[in-house]
């Protein structure tokens, strides 16, 4: 093992560790951005790995299952908002029940699909995600390492960047961040503070969603409990170490797709416990956030219940 | 003027009627799926409240949640969301475990090293939370959630050092010593023939009046409540805030590490290699919303969870997915949150009716 493929195998690794942190963090932004705290990513993770695996079984096809599983999200997350925005309540507690529904959910219908197992039969190869440049990049080799990848985890980074574009030099962008920080004003401005959060929060669960699903789909092939195992809580993470920003956050999800890249790669050798190395990408983000980042400010409004005035 | 009694005033109600829809709409997804909601509700209550025994199953259930319940409760009291239970019940539940191996103590003394230990790591883990809160202004939520993840592995390695490992089985831990555990006497075992018959519930018990006499009817009480209702106003009254507010969140580690004891204690006599976080503190916050942050609605609440988990548990026996308490739960906390909605809905209808 020379330096170039052990450089090429965390490449790969972290290629596959970060797109679903970072499908779910960016959504995490919108819905945090506009105000409402999303603390039932986890949740819609979940229901989305579940869809996108049981409507890929069923179709045949990867791609459709992949939207169905941001749909799902979304559903749920329509939930969350109707309960959040029209109703006011307390958004921290409409998450967890969130959380608690999703994963609910997702393992009550399985079971009663599946003739009560907890787990999907295993995806067949045709009806995962495909890599890029199948058949044309060698396996193995540093370029088939680097570039032959899951085709969502490229694609991933491509709706970072159209994120971040949304976010600041666009109408909706400004009015999605100023709703965050002063929906009064934006009220008295004429801008529906209650639509533009619908609109945020249902996006949020629709790609936390696709984060859930890219799991299923891609790496393991199959739904069953545990398999997305806290990272909804990771993305939540990820947006507050990155001050809620898309930018942050994809920086963020990428340091811990590093280390968990690290961790897989260390945990070949054996020669450390596997529980030790499991623990960096968590002492990273701690030293980094006590060292380098700091305190990260929410958006002014974040989790407060407005009220329209008629 | 006198005050009615006006049933539509009580919080109470309010969840009642919470837990009705929630059961409601928990039987909908069984006919959906193809189950007699009866059959699966018949067998959840029949596990239960059919045997003393079952009963007795469900306090040892709901003892480790009151705890977290306890935990969560008292920080949304004093204005911090302790979303890191999960990690204080671990590195709870491991010191008491390793105390509980290594130690060697008479009976009860060493049971209640072994609590107080587990107290004190819980109320460290959550104690550097808060301290990287008051000097660095990280968010807790962020650094409880990596806090989570690490108690997580850190109790999974110790689970497999030698001294601590048990030679030869599975991926557990040695049994803690006989005279740490908090079992009942083999008689009363006998008597209930409950195997795991244990005093934590009395210990969840104890906790939830203290916690209740702190909040309420102490200056330390009232110090931390005033910091989580306003902080510039509390500092404005010569109340140290950041000093509230990290003994605020150590005291609420130290009850969420004294569940983790419990359940090692009395239930468990081990510690297991764990696939995922069990949720003891994830638990916690549902067991504090639904018993609306009161220490004893907590007792209340928390029995509640206890019956669900444990009478949940046996719904495979009728092939009901025993997923359908955690649909039914999810449904509970989103009428207790809105529940604000009916108050006014119900006001409103009365008054017309009283016209």
């Amino acid at each position: 093992m020379n330096l170039i493929t052990n450089l090429g195998l965390l490449l790969n690794a972290t290629l596959i560790a970060t797109p679903p942190l970072l499908f779910a963090a960016l959504g995490s932004c919108f819905s945090e951005r506009s105000g409402v705290v999303n603390i039932g990513i986890e949740g819609m993770m979940t229901v989305g790995a579940f869809t996108g695996t049981v409507v890929a079984y069923f179709t045949g096809s990867w791609w459709i299952g992949f939207l169905c599983g941001g749909l799902a999200g979304a559903i749920l997350a329509t939930v969350h908002a109707i309960v959040c925005i029209q109703f006011h309540a307390d958004q921290t507690i409409a998450g967890t029940a969130m959380n608690f529904l999703g994963t609910g959910l997702a393992l009550f219908l399985c079971k009663s699909i599946f003739e009560n197992s907890s787990d999907t039969p295993a995806l067949p190869s045709t009806s995962t995600m495909p890599k890029l440049f199948a058949g044309i990049l060698k396996v193995g080799t540093f370029s088939g390492n680097v570039f032959g990848g899951y085709i969502m985890s490229y694609l991933v980074f491509v709706l970072a960047i159209a994120c971040w574009f949304i976010f600041y030099k666009t109408r909706f962008g400004t009015h999605l961040r100023a709703c965050g920080e002063h929906p009064e004003a934006c009220e008295s401005l004429g801008i529906d503070v209650y639509k533009v959060r619908y609109i945020c929060v249902i996006l949020s669960g629709f790609l936390a969603g696709l984060g859930g699903s890219f799991v299923t789909l891609a790496t393991v092939n199959q739904f069953r409990p545990n398999v997305i195992v806290g990272q909804g809580f990771i993305a939540i993470a990820a947006v507050i170490f990155g001050k809620f920003s898309p930018g942050g956050a994809t920086g963020a999800c990428l340091l811990f797709g590093l280390c968990t890249g690290i961790k897989t790669l260390a945990g070949m050798t054996n020669a450390v416990s596997p529980n030790l190395i499991s623990m960096i990408p968590y002492i990273v983000t701690i030293l980094a956030l006590v060292l380098v980042v700091g305190h990260a400010a929410a958006p002014a409004a974040n989790g407060k219940p407005f009220v329209r005035s008629r | 003027m006198k005050k009615k009694f006006n049933i539509l005033e009580l919080d109470v109600f309010y969840t009642i009627l919470a837990i009705v829809i929630g059961f409601i709409i928990g039987a909908i997804f069984l006919v959906i799926a193809g189950i007699s909601p009866a059959v699966a509700y018949g067998k959840l209550f029949s596990s239960v409240f059919s045997k003393p025994k079952y009963l007795i199953w469900t306090l040892i259930y709901a003892s480790p949640v009151i705890f977290t319940g306890l935990s969560v409760a008292f920080s949304f009291r004093t204005g911090v969301f302790n979303i890191g239970a999960e990690g204080q019940y671990i590195v709870g539940s491991l010191t008491a475990c390793v105390l509980g191996i290594m130690l060697q103590l008479p009976p009860v003394v060493h049971a209640i090293v072994c609590i107080l230990g587990a107290a004190l790591a819980g109320a460290l883990w959550s104690f550097i939370v808060g301290l990287m809160k008051v000097k660095r202004g990280i968010h807790e939520v962020l650094s409880f959630i990596m806090f989570n993840w690490i108690a997580f592995y850190l109790s999974n390695y110790v689970v497999n050092i030698p001294i601590i490992h048990k030679e030869g089985g599975g991926e557990a831990t040695k049994d803690v010593a006989a005279t740490a555990r908090i079992l009942f006497p083999q008689s009363i075992i006998k008597l209930t023939d409950c195997s795991a018959a244990n005093a934590g519930f009395f210990l969840a018990v104890i906790a939830a009046i203290l916690i209740w006499i702190i909040i309420e009817k102490t200056t330390l009480g009232f110090k931390l409540k005033a910091v989580g209702f306003n902080r510039s106003a509390a500092e404005y009254a010569g109340i140290n805030a950041d000093a509230s507010i990290l003994t605020a969140l150590s005291i609420s580690g130290a009850l969420a590490g004294i569940g983790g004891a419990v359940q090692i204690l009395g239930m468990g006599g081990r510690l297991s290699q764990l696939a995922a976080q069990e949720g003891f503190g994830f638990e916690g916050i549902t067991v504090a919303l639904i018993g609306s942050s009161s220490p004893i609605g907590c007792i209340f609440s928390g029995l509640f969870y206890g019956a669900m988990k444990y009478g949940g548990s046996k719904l495979t026996m009728v092939k009901a997915p025993s997923e359908v308490i955690n649909i039914i739960m999810g449904c509970v906390i989103i009428f207790i949150a809105i529940s604000h909605v009916f108050k006014t809905l119900f006001k409103r209808f009365s008054r017309k009716e009283g016209k």
